[in-house]
């Protein structure tokens, strides 16, 4: 357990982890119940009533973005390899903008609840909304395996609980805050945690440059006296060039297709504030991934690569270990506890993303023809919730032991290819048409499955062959085209009648959001 | 009638192509920044290596730089919406609603 010359209670119960831990479970629940008795009708439930502020939203896009795969795994892979980490904070960032410049208000304006919504504004429901749902609960389930499976372990490797009872215990607290208090809850706690991780991440920051003087240089500087040179250049995880562009590609458009995040513009009153807040979200995203260049090389100066790959193969535990050099077990506590609040956080988000499309798309708008009540909406809703949370707890306890880290890429490849195409097409494309949308979606998704299945992440490191068909580790560089070009040609070849006047129609409503659109 | 209807709707339109040719010229730079900066990781990874100061490399530099290039691109876009768009559009809105 222990490296050799490196003390660290990491895995032995932690007093002030535990104290965190039940602040945190009793803050979210005390939210919860608030928020329980403000969530009756299905705007409530899905999208906070339509009340959040861009201040608000900006922080709970964060929350909801930040996921443990960014603090902790782009601190060790950064403490592990140097330079290479610094690939994923930039990529998880500059997908922000496109949503920006291409996605937020459009979407605000055409949808209600779920980016099917948009979709199938102008199109026909049925085969649109199915396929948004494959969609989506694809990106969303590949997504939850990776985030439970990673709770499971760092809850055991931080509290010293078993892999099991962490998943449950993260399982139950999601159920609960989404169950009864919906999107107001979610959003709260996407909240609570965001101000917990870039608050718990500034400090760490700082205190590690403090002993540099305050200059980031000679933190850089040390780490590169101590492990050469290389370390500062990009090294081995972009050993095929292509392979780089590939990842680039899912990381910068797949933010764009994830409906956890899609879904949290409809939670503020109108176009400029889904604008602002993605505004906000930016800046502070991009802020906590600069303070992941510093977390990083701190860890690798005071904790040591191979200290850290000693605790956790993949090196997920640099963060908390260099917590623990500068501010002893009760930082280690505190860090721990961010980390699981920031886990639960994201899961809840998953979980409502997964339940609208279960209940929105697939139960309201195609079992029920668009003719299901709120009430009754509203209760399917809560049942996918109880029905996702279930699921995810028993694949979290299947993977168990798995390497899942892929599961994330995956999810942002799914999303860029699957989600995004579609999405922007039936934007900006007025001959855009049902059947068009359908094998689009389609396309990007299972030709995602497909390639991923074929290439190196699943051949070799998975199942340990030798080589692979496919040359790439993430297939973004192939599916995203592809997506795009099935579409198009899907669309030009099926000439759908009154599409065009649909689009016209909707073009107002586009622009000057649906108060003003007829 | 008919007549302003349509003035309002070509308006709209010639507002909404403005916002496009925006967004379509600050994803293009986003994207030219972002992939500019994985080419170099992929095809010229002594070039990132280089030190400029004490412990700072070129590759670290221009990894903050993008960040940076982000907000700038988002303030830039959020700034030119709010002066522009949202102004227009509210002075068509107020005159339908005033005919």
């Amino acid at each position: 357990m222990i490296a050799q010359g490196t003390q660290t209670s990491i895995g032995q119960p932690n007093v002030v982890a535990m104290v965190f831990f039940f602040v945190i479970i009793a803050i979210t629940l005390g939210i919860t119940y608030w928020a329980a008795r403000r969530t009756r009708t299905t705007e409530h439930f899905y999208a906070a009533g339509r009340t959040v502020s861009p201040v608000q939203n900006g922080l709970a896009l964060a929350g909801d973005y930040m996921s443990a795969a960014s603090f902790l795994g782009i601190a060790g892979l950064v403490s592990t390899t140097g330079f290479d980490g610094l690939i994923y904070s930039t990529g998880w960032l500059v997908g922000w903008p496109v949503v920006l410049f291409l996605i937020a208000e459009p979407l605000r304006n055409l949808g209600k609840y779920t980016f099917a919504d948009v979709v199938a504004l102008r199109l026909k429901q049925v085969p649109v909304r199915i396929a948004a749902a494959i969609g989506t609960l694809a990106t969303v389930v590949f997504y939850l395996i990776a985030q439970m499976v990673g709770a499971g372990g760092l809850i055991k490797l931080m509290f010293g609980l078993s892999y099991e009872t962490a998943i449950i215990i993260v399982g139950a607290a999601m159920i609960a805050y989404v169950l009864f208090g919906g999107m107001l809850a979610t959003t709260w706690v996407q909240i609570v945690k965001a101000v917990l991780l870039l608050g718990g991440a500034f400090l760490l920051a700082m205190l590690v440059l403090a002993r540099f003087g305050f200059n980031p240089s000679a933190l850089f500087g040390a780490a590169a006296a101590k492990y050469g040179d290389a370390v500062l250049a990009p090294g081995k995880l972009v050993s095929n060039p292509w392979d780089a562009i590939s990842l680039g590609m899912a990381l910068m458009f797949g933010t764009a297709g994830l409906p956890h995040i899609l879904m949290r513009f409809y939670t503020v009153p109108d176009a400029r504030a889904a604008r602002t807040s993605v505004f906000y979200a930016t800046g502070l995203i991009g802020f906590f991934y600069l303070l992941t260049f510093v977390l990083g090389f701190g860890a690798m100066v005071y904790v040591g690569p191979d200290a850290i790959r000693a605790v956790d193969k993949g090196g997920n535990m640099a963060a908390p270990l260099l917590a623990e050099f500068i501010g002893g077990t009760p930082f280690l506590g505190f860090i721990a506890a961010v980390a699981f609040a920031t886990i639960l956080a994201v899961v809840a988000g998953l979980a409502l993303a997964g339940a609208s499309a279960l209940s929105h798309d697939l139960w309201v708008n195609v079992v029920r023809g668009g003719k299901a009540s709120g009430d009754e909406e509203l209760k399917v809703a809560r049942g996918a919730t109880v029905v996702l949370g279930v699921a995810a707890v028993l694949l979290g306890i299947t993977f168990k032991g798995q390497n899942v880290a892929f599961m994330v890429s995956l999810a942002f490849a799914i999303a860029a290819s699957g989600n995004f195409p579609a999405l922007l097409l039936s934007i900006f494309w007025r001959r855009f048409s049902t059947a068009g949308a359908v094998a689009s979606i389609l396309t990007g998704t299972f030709g995602t499955l497909l390639l991923i299945w074929l290439s190196p992440t699943i051949q070799v490191d998975v199942l340990q062959h030798s080589g692979a068909w496919f040359p790439l580790k993430n297939p973004a560089l192939v599916t995203i085209p592809l997506s795009f070009l099935v579409g198009i040609v899907v669309s030009l070849l099926t000439s759908p009648s009154g599409a065009n006047e649909r689009f016209v129609h909707h073009e107002r409503q586009m622009h000057m959001g649906a108060a003003s659109g007829d | 009638m008919i007549q302003p209807a349509g003035t309002s709707a070509t308006e709209i339109r010639a507002l909404a192509r403005a916002r496009g040719r925006i967004a379509l010229i600050l994803t293009t730079v986003m994207i030219v920044i972002y992939f500019g900066f994985i080419a170099l990781i992929a095809f010229d990874k002594t070039l990132l290596g280089r030190r400029i100061g004490s412990g700072l490399s070129l590759g670290i530099l221009l990894g903050a730089l993008v960040i940076v290039a982000s907000w700038l691109l988002t303030w830039f876009y959020v700034r030119w919406m709010n002066a522009n768009y949202d102004t227009a559009l509210r002075a068509i809105g107020d005159r339908e609603a005033g005919r």
